[in-house]
């Protein structure tokens, strides 16, 4: 843990540096990312709608407010004001635990991942030097969630849902894990500062790490869809067999919750991708905050586009292309950089 | 705060339960028998599995980093890693620990 704001101008009464003062600072940078983050997170929901709208030549919704750009705050004041039942035999601790595990792994993801926002001036909570490991370690806590949502909600659904999940996102997590570890290899740090300020210069040029490791990037992508339980790998919620999967029984602000948190893992997924391959806020010309939520744009709508166009996978080919195709193929990309790098010094 | 939402939802929602409502969700049929019985052994082999090679892929981490440092030596003791792991993950896929129906 260190300090929370890379800030390199001024030390306005040595605020960054006082013990009390840093705390103070701590706190304020964590309300204005939940803030930030939250409304970041509902108006993913809204983009996808409309997106999805567009995408089967439909409107999409834009009745509330202007374009429709309150329908993600209607929709929660409708959530929190819905009957939050618990149905019978549930395991009353766990049921209510799961959820909160969801939203919690999801916000904390977000205490490491460092954005841009002007020159020099990069926010995050802890610039931890371990920060891509300390992303992996929240995120698994995800199949917490699942796993004792769907089990126990005392559905059917639900544990089917459950442990379908489970099986998939530890499929998938190896697969992610070792997509990245040729960027490690090239940059040499685990830091996320570090890795999306290196830049690979060919000639004049300053280009992203993406050239250098495009297998790694694709691995990524195809992992990442398949961690966040997106279409087409969104199997543990296929609702033509498995109703909701686990949060079938799951409803008011509890279902809001699972809700939220699957989206906000999406923004963060493409948060790491953007600042792992695509260099972050690096760019020419415009301000790194604009690049920075270019390219985290750019990577939500492709998800989106992903979703709307292909068809879901049955689950053993599901599972086929996790452990037979995508787990090979990173340990080769592994191997592969390593005698490149060593190689050539 | 996801406390403080979860108690919400319970103040603000209305709270009408009867005994329908309360059970489980079946798509209309009642439930019949238990939901939590006995799982397809599948689920059990992909989580073993997951151990092994998950623990792998956080050994290549400071391994990854420190690469430049190692050169060869390193090099070559991971590859001596990779290839015992390589033949675990060819025994399972020959002998079908992969495979679904």
């Amino acid at each position: 843990m260190s300090a929370l704001l890379a800030y390199n101008g001024p030390n306005p009464g040595g605020l960054y540096t006082d013990p009390v003062g840093h705390w103070v600072i701590v706190v304020v940078a964590m309300l204005v990312l939940l803030l930030v983050l939250v409304t970041v997170t509902a108006y993913v929901v809204f983009l996808e709608r409309v997106l999805i709208g567009r995408f089967q030549r439909r409107p999409g919704p834009n009745r509330v407010g202007p374009y429709g750009l309150l329908q993600s705050a209607v929709d929660g004041v409708k959530l929190l004001t819905k009957e939050s039942f618990m149905p019978s035999g549930v395991d009353r601790f766990t049921y209510l635990l799961a959820p909160a595990i969801a939203v919690l792994a999801a916000l904390l993801t977000w205490s490491v991942v460092p954005f841009g926002i002007w020159y020099g001036f990069y926010n995050w909570i802890a610039n931890v030097n371990i920060g891509i490991l300390v992303i992996f370690a929240i995120s698994a806590m995800n199949v917490y969630a699942i796993m004792l949502g769907g089990y126990s909600s005392n559905s059917k659904y639900s544990l089917l849902g459950g442990l379908r999940s489970a099986a998939q996102l530890i499929s998938y997590e190896m697969a992610l894990g070792l997509s990245l570890v040729p960027t490690f290899i090239i940059v040499g740090s685990l830091r996320l500062v570090d890795i999306a300020n290196y830049a690979v210069h060919v000639g004049p040029l300053q280009l992203p790490l993406l050239v250098l490791t495009p297998i790694g990037f694709v691995i990524y992508l195809l992992a990442a869809v398949a961690e966040t339980n997106r279409a087409p790998f969104d199997l543990p919620e296929a609702e033509q067999e498995l109703v909701g999967g686990f949060h079938t029984e799951y409803s008011g602000f509890k279902f809001a919750m699972f809700y939220l948190a699957e989206y906000m893992n999406i923004v963060s997924v493409s948060a790491v991708a953007s600042i792992l391959f695509l260099g972050g806020w690096q760019g020419p010309l415009l301000p790194p905050v604009f690049w920075f939520l270019l390219k985290v744009l750019l990577f939500l709508f492709f998800y989106i586009w992903i979703r709307s166009t292909l068809p879901r996978l049955r689950y053993d080919s599901l599972m086929k292309l996790g452990w037979k195709l995508l787990l090979p193929l990173a340990i080769a990309n592994v191997i592969v950089t390593a005698l490149v790098v060593v190689w050539t010094g | 705060m996801v406390v403080s939402l979860v108690a919400a939802s319970f103040v603000v929602g209305p709270s009408r339960p009867n005994r329908r409502k309360l059970q489980v969700y079946e798509s209309g049929i009642v439930p019949t028998a238990k939901a939590r019985h006995k799982m397809s052994v599948r689920f059990y082999l992909t989580a073993m599995l997951f151990i092994i090679f998950d623990i792998e892929a956080v050994f290549f981490y400071p391994w990854a980093v420190i690469l430049r440092q190692l050169r060869w030596y390193g090099l070559i003791e991971m590859l001596v890693f990779m290839g015992i792991l390589l033949v675990a993950l060819a025994h399972i896929w020959r002998k079908g620990g992969l495979e679904w129906d």
